[in-house]
């Protein structure tokens, strides 16, 4: 269990981390997210005790790091895989750490065997890629068997294989009763490992709470519909009968259109009374990254920008058309419009029919609402749904 | 939603007792200081920097002084009753240069490669850390220039005794091995306070080889006469000249005698160490 209590970081008047509250909790996989520079880092080294926060405190069962007895058997840690010194073997490093907490040798060699690196064992370190400096750390963070694991960027430069590794051991560890807090940027990883999320911007807290709710707070789920090619005046009619119905219809590059606000049957409906085939009504459900983008959109301190090469570029030939930009790219509003007030506009609140209502976590959908991005000031309330976050996620394995 | 709706009040008092948590099959034993020693044994021993200075310590102290007997011995020259084992001092005078970088080296290495930070949050008692380096350090030191001392302070008696020169009596032999051991741990010591200061190798060496040699530098160019007090301190209480003293063949008689410069030299690291230490306790690492 960790728990941070208006921790707050400066350097000289740059404010890394601010006013920042939140707990971490055993048993499942906290994710931590934010854009590059949001103060994740920061807030890790002083969760480790490494640096000293300028305001508040945080805590690990309930002491802080640096007086916690016999610290790196409560508590496991990969910060930067490329700390270590590299002159030295795989093996002797984490013999130097093992020794430092009283761990008997020969769980240096079951750590090693763990992350698949005996092989290298006696290897300098200084030549191993990225994905076998990322297993040292990992072997090093194991090495104390702790209640609590960080992990800072863990799956860096690992292949997919070991991708995967990382992932089940994140579940395993947390399944085994473990405080698991993973930072990372690859939303498609946290999605598949996360049960819950933290997510800061800017060294504020954006949101604590499920990665379910989290997704149902931040972005849309849309419907996409197609109709005939051959008829574009279906098209239209459909279009201006959905927008009269209360929908909100944005018409796609490939001729479909993107439904917001209406659940499916009533598209079906709509489209049979104006008479409308359709070759396509597929529900969509946001992806953890869009709603992750929308919510960080304005938390963003490096952002990319499209390539002018101003001045550099030959005269486009007569009647040539200028390249089409890879959608996306530099346009703001790539990400589909923000959700109406009432979270979930279409079918997840009614897919789970059978879900008898009594069920609390069953209805996550206006509490997010509230609690989302809007209030960075009322961190302490999450807990009250955290416990659902590994049973609300089952269920979205199971259909 | 195959879940049903069972298992969730039993998660609050499940939690309650993960609270304290999963338990590892691992004893765990309250750590003191000689685990981290036994840690920084194995950091010190697995580099291979730690060869190469140590190393090229031992051929600068008994290269240099066999060198110096062997061309003595070889003119016939005579020492006039002179201890021989004065001549060991250019070798340790040199050497004493890569005590330093292996001093500064042992922690400022840290530093450079982002490893502090791992050891940091293995043992987050920075002072036992710190303590266990200057403990390790300082023996290996003195051991290493304890024995190329002793050795080549033998060699050169069994060389030069057709030269006149004297046999040391045991005060001398004391002084002229464990005192300049002490000294030149001491003054390593120093280089690894330094280190833990700076926290950057090529800065805290230059410093180091400059408390090293710019007293000397500088007393030399001192022509004044209002600064002959200042040139004569300078030179008295330069480090190579501490070092002569070990070798009663001091550049002035006045000064530092018999075992003050292993005095003066702790004083200095103590105060070194002490600084570090505090800073350290208050630094982001």
């Amino acid at each position: 269990m960790i728990e941070a209590v208006g921790l707050t970081k400066r350097y000289g008047d740059k404010t890394a981390v601010y006013d920042l509250s939140f707990q971490v909790r055993p048993g499942a996989v906290t994710g931590f997210l934010g854009p590059n520079g949001s103060g994740k880092s920061t807030t890790m080294r002083m969760i480790l005790g490494l640096d000293n926060p300028s305001a508040g405190h945080v805590t690990i069962n309930g002491y802080p790091y640096r007086r916690l007895p016999n610290a790196a058997r409560h508590v496991g840690a990969l910060l930067d895989a490329k700390a270590v010194h590299g002159g030295r073997s795989a093996r002797n490093h984490l013999l130097c750490l093992a020794q430092m907490s009283g761990i008997p040798a020969r769980r240096v060699d079951e750590v090693l065997g763990v992350v698949g690196l005996h092989e290298v064992a006696r290897k300098r370190s200084k030549g191993f890629s990225l994905g076998m400096g990322q297993r040292l750390g990992i072997a090093a963070a194991l090495l104390g068997d702790p209640q609590v694991l960080l992990f800072d960027e863990p799956v860096n430069g690992l292949d997919p294989e070991g991708i995967l590794w990382v992932r089940n051991l994140m579940k395993s560890l947390a399944a085994e009763g473990r405080t698991v807090f993973v930072s990372s940027h690859l939303m498609s990883e946290m999605a598949l490992t996360a049960d819950h999320l933290i997510v800061i911007g800017r060294g504020r807290l954006l949101a604590d709470m499920s990665v379910k709710d989290f997704i149902a707070a931040n972005s849309a789920g849309f419907a996409r519909v197609r109709t005939p090619d051959t008829e574009p005046q279906a098209r239209e009619k459909l279009s201006a009968a959905l927008t009269e119905a209360g929908g909100h219809v944005l018409p796609e590059q490939d001729g479909a259109l993107r439904v917001t606000g209406l659940p499916l049957p009533r598209i079906s409906d709509i489209a049979h009374d104006n008479d409308v085939r359709l070759w396509e009504l597929s529900p969509h459900q946001a992806s953890l990254e869009e709603a992750y983008m929308r919510m960080t959109q304005s938390a963003v301190d490096y952002r990319s920008t499209t390539d002018q090469k101003a001045g550099l570029q030959q005269p486009l030939p007569p009647g040539a058309l200028p390249p089409v930009p890879v959608p996306g790219q530099g346009q703001p509003g790539w990400y589909p419009p923000p959700p109406p007030q009432q979270g979930q506009p279409y079918a997840p609140a009614q897919a789970p029919a059978g879900t008898p209502a009594a069920n609390p976590y069953a209805q996550p959908a206006g509490q997010p609402g509230q609690q989302a991005p809007q209030a960075p000031a009322a961190p302490a309330a999450p807990p009250a749904n955290a416990p659902s976050a590994d049973d609300l996620t089952k269920p979205e394995d199971a259909r | 939603m195959s879940t049903p709706q069972p298992p969730m009040p039993q998660t609050a008092p499940e939690w309650q007792a993960a609270e304290s948590g999963y338990t590892s099959p691992i004893p765990v034993v309250r750590t003191h200081l000689g685990h981290a020693i036994a840690s920084e044994w194995t950091k010190i021993r697995s580099v291979r920097s730690t060869m190469w200075t140590l190393g090229v310590f031992v051929l600068l102290v008994v290269g240099i002084g066999l060198m110096t007997g062997l061309v003595i011995a070889g003119q016939d020259a005579d020492l006039g009753g002179e201890s021989p084992l004065g001549l060991g001092f250019f070798g340790l005078l040199l050497g004493s240069m890569c005590l330093i970088t292996l001093g500064v080296l042992t922690t400022a290495s840290e530093y450079g490669t982002g490893m502090i930070r791992t050891t940091m949050v293995a043992c987050p008692s920075r002072a036992r850390v710190l303590a266990a380096k200057a403990i390790v350090f300082f023996l290996v030191a003195f051991v290493v220039t304890l024995v190329s001392a002793t050795l080549i302070g033998m060699l050169h008696v069994a060389m030069l005794e057709g030269n006149g020169a004297k046999d040391p009596s045991g005060g001398e032999w004391l002084k002229g091995t464990v005192g300049v051991s002490l000294y030149l741990a001491l003054l390593g010591t120093l280089s690894l306070a330094v280190g833990s200061l700076i926290r950057h190798s090529a800065g805290a060496i230059t410093i180091m080889i400059g408390v090293l040699l710019a007293p000397l530098v500088v007393a030399l160019f001192m022509f004044s006469d209002s600064l002959r007090d200042v040139q004569q301190a300078l030179f008295e209480y330069s480090i190579p000249n501490q070092m002569s003293v070990f070798y009663a063949n001091s550049l002035s008689e006045s000064g530092p005698s018999g075992w003050d410069p292993v005095l003066i030299m702790l004083c200095i690291t103590g105060v070194a160490l002490g600084a570090a230490f505090a800073v350290q306790e208050s630094r982001d690492v």
